[in-house]
């Protein structure tokens, strides 16, 4: 029987010929990785096994990325046992806060995710680098503890959903509003213990930041992992980013998939998750009430990168956010802020009435630099709208895309270019 | 082994933002953590849970961000187990690895209703609602997880290996 493209690379990585979806594997990593919130649980577990060493000091990642710049004490001590932590290891990848963003976007932009590669990381977004054509996916503290003292994890084969994409998206409309498309189809546990592999000519058509938007959402339909082929997009952005040698894996043309479903990118509409679930979704046109709102975020592992501030800059340029409005920033990594600077976006946010932050996750999660008071309502290009996860349990969050963002920002209410 | 206790029963999609707020994550002490279990779903948990006490719920228990304080800070409530019809992913991981009993079993976390007496046989795989006298057949974990529960959890079974 034909392995689809993850089961391919998990084979390799276990030294089987094939594996069937069920089979227990125990396959080797090539990166473990972890933030500020997860690794400090992950550093306890290792003292208290009284395992004083790691596997391998460069395929370990440490991006304090959460609460950082310390948000209070108690993020300053979580962050100074990762530090002592990577200091007493002496890990390679370990990013001090001026070095540092958002780890999703910082390690393929660091080349340290690469084609064929298994990773795990202590965090729910590790899928991200399946847009690489790498099997990745988020684990807790305990088995990012395991992976960075033996190098291996243990995993249950996945069987997988196909997503045939066709056809190119029309302007304005974004990776976001096709992950969000796919979530609102098949519900938030619709891929449940199941890789999302894409595929189809529509892919060539799709940017490597919206690839990365899209794998990077694919925990929020439940998947174990979101996968892309390898194309010269892929080729091409890891010859620039990255030194390490890269593998193509690609499914068989016999791979059994539980389901597939065909999506024209030419018939997609800007879309928005209504609170609180990410598959709450509408389209901007079934939107027909004015949603108020009070603030916008437009940053993130999911849409922190360059096109995504490219693209909500040129929706701000010599506008202004509506009176009252509160509009926060936060390129993903410090050189996607510096190109942003460059190119002057930074000066459009800050003009059209916005604010900028160094990158962090703090809004995405209600741990700082945005968070919303009782019935407050947020449009906000992040990856989840659960109850109270930017705040009070009170407010709303709207997940949506970088232009739906800056259009809705300069409304007031829930808006989107053209519409 | 075996568990007995209270049940309080939740829906579909309880995602870990509800089970331990953000908020408290600058904290990974399972005392502390415990005191804000469910803080966002259901404020009063905290005050009325007790020891061996169970939580049942619908589809997809423990969505959303891969923080292992969740199944941390509900194994310090004192919750014997967890029954669902669904576990996401990383939940269900997370759990084996620190040792938190959870079950799949769709027909009991239907049918069981908040605040019934619940006894589990883990060996069995046997849930029972006292309360209303059904009896329940839940999922057996496989032999290889089986392991890892024995063992104590993820950490010591590496360890022994």
């Amino acid at each position: 029987m034909g392995m689809t493209m993850t089961q391919k690379i998990l084979a390799s990585h276990a030294g089987l010929e094939s594996v069937t979806a069920g089979q227990l594997i125990e396959a080797d990593l090539d990166l473990v990785l972890g933030n500020d919130i997860t690794s400090p649980v992950a550093i306890k577990e290792m003292d208290k096994m009284k395992l004083d060493s790691v596997f391998d000091k460069d395929k370990i990642a440490l991006v304090p990325d959460h609460f950082v710049p310390n948000k209070d004490i108690k993020s300053a001590e979580h962050c100074k046992c990762v530090r002592e932590f990577a200091l007493k290891n002496n890990i390679t990848n370990y990013f001090e806060v001026g070095e540092m963003g958002i780890e999703h976007a910082l390690l393929p932009e660091k080349g340290l995710t690469v084609a064929g590669d298994v990773i795990i990381g202590a965090d729910s977004h590790t899928c991200t680098y399946g847009a690489l054509g790498a099997f990745s996916t988020g684990v807790g503290s305990t088995d990012m503890a395991a992976g960075m003292a033996t190098g291996k994890a243990w995993f249950k084969v996945p069987s997988a959903i196909k997503f045939n994409i066709t056809g190119k998206f029309n302007e304005y409309v974004t990776g976001k509003d096709l992950i969000l498309h796919i979530i609102g189809m098949i519900g938030v546990d619709g891929a449940l213990y199941r890789s999302m592999e894409f595929v189809g000519d529509g892919i060539k058509n799709l940017s490597m930041d919206d690839r990365f938007t899209i794998a990077n959402m694919a925990i929020e339909a439940g998947a174990k992992n979101g996968i892309f082929p390898v194309d010269d997009l892929t080729i091409s952005y890891l010859k620039e980013h990255s030194k390490r040698e890269y593998k193509v894996f690609s499914a068989d043309p016999d791979a059994v998939y539980d389901e597939e479903y065909t999506i024209d990118l030419g018939t997609l509409k800007p879309t928005v998750a209504f609170p609180h679930l990410p598959e709450n979704t509408k389209t901007i046109d079934e939107i027909k009430e004015k949603i108020m709102i009070d603030q916008v975020v437009i940053g993130s592992c999911t849409n922190g990168r360059i096109d995504d501030l490219r693209i909500a800059a040129k929706l701000l340029k010599g506008r202004h956010i509506k009176k009252g409005m509160r509009l926060i920033v936060l390129p993903a990594t410090q050189e996607i802020y510096l190109t942003a600077i460059e190119e002057g976006l930074v000066r459009t946010f800050i003009e059209a009435g916005g604010v900028v932050s160094t990158p962090t996750c703090g809004p995405c999660l209600g741990g700082y630099m945005g968070v919303l008071a009782a019935g407050e309502k947020c449009v906000s290009t992040t990856n989840r709208n659960f109850v109270g996860r930017m705040g009070d349990v009170t407010s709303e969050i709207y997940l949506a895309s970088p232009a739906v963002a800056a259009e809705s920002a300069v409304k007031g209410y829930i808006a989107a270019p053209g519409y | 082994m075996q568990a007995k206790g209270k049940v309080f029963k939740y829906g579909d999609n309880v995602d870990t933002d509800v089970i331990i707020p953000a908020r408290y994550l600058n904290s990974s002490d399972p005392k502390e953590l415990a005191t804000h279990c469910m803080e966002d779903i259901d404020k009063d948990f905290v005050g009325k849970v007790h020891e061996g006490d169970i939580i049942v719920a619908t589809k997809n228990f423990g969505c959303g961000s891969s923080r292992e304080h969740a199944p941390i800070a509900i194994k310090a409530c004192g919750v014997s187990c967890v029954i669902a019809e669904t576990f996401a992913r990383i939940f269900f991981r997370n759990s084996i690895n620190i040792g938190l009993p959870i079950m799949e079993c769709p027909e009991a976390a239907k049918a069981i209703s908040n605040g019934d007496e619940v006894s589990i046989d883990f060996d069995s795989g046997t849930i029972t609602d006292i309360t209303t006298g059904q009896a329940f057949k839940g999922q057996p974990f496989p032999e290889f997880m089986q392991k890892i529960i024995n063992a104590d959890g993820l950490m010591n079974y590496i360890k022994n290996k």
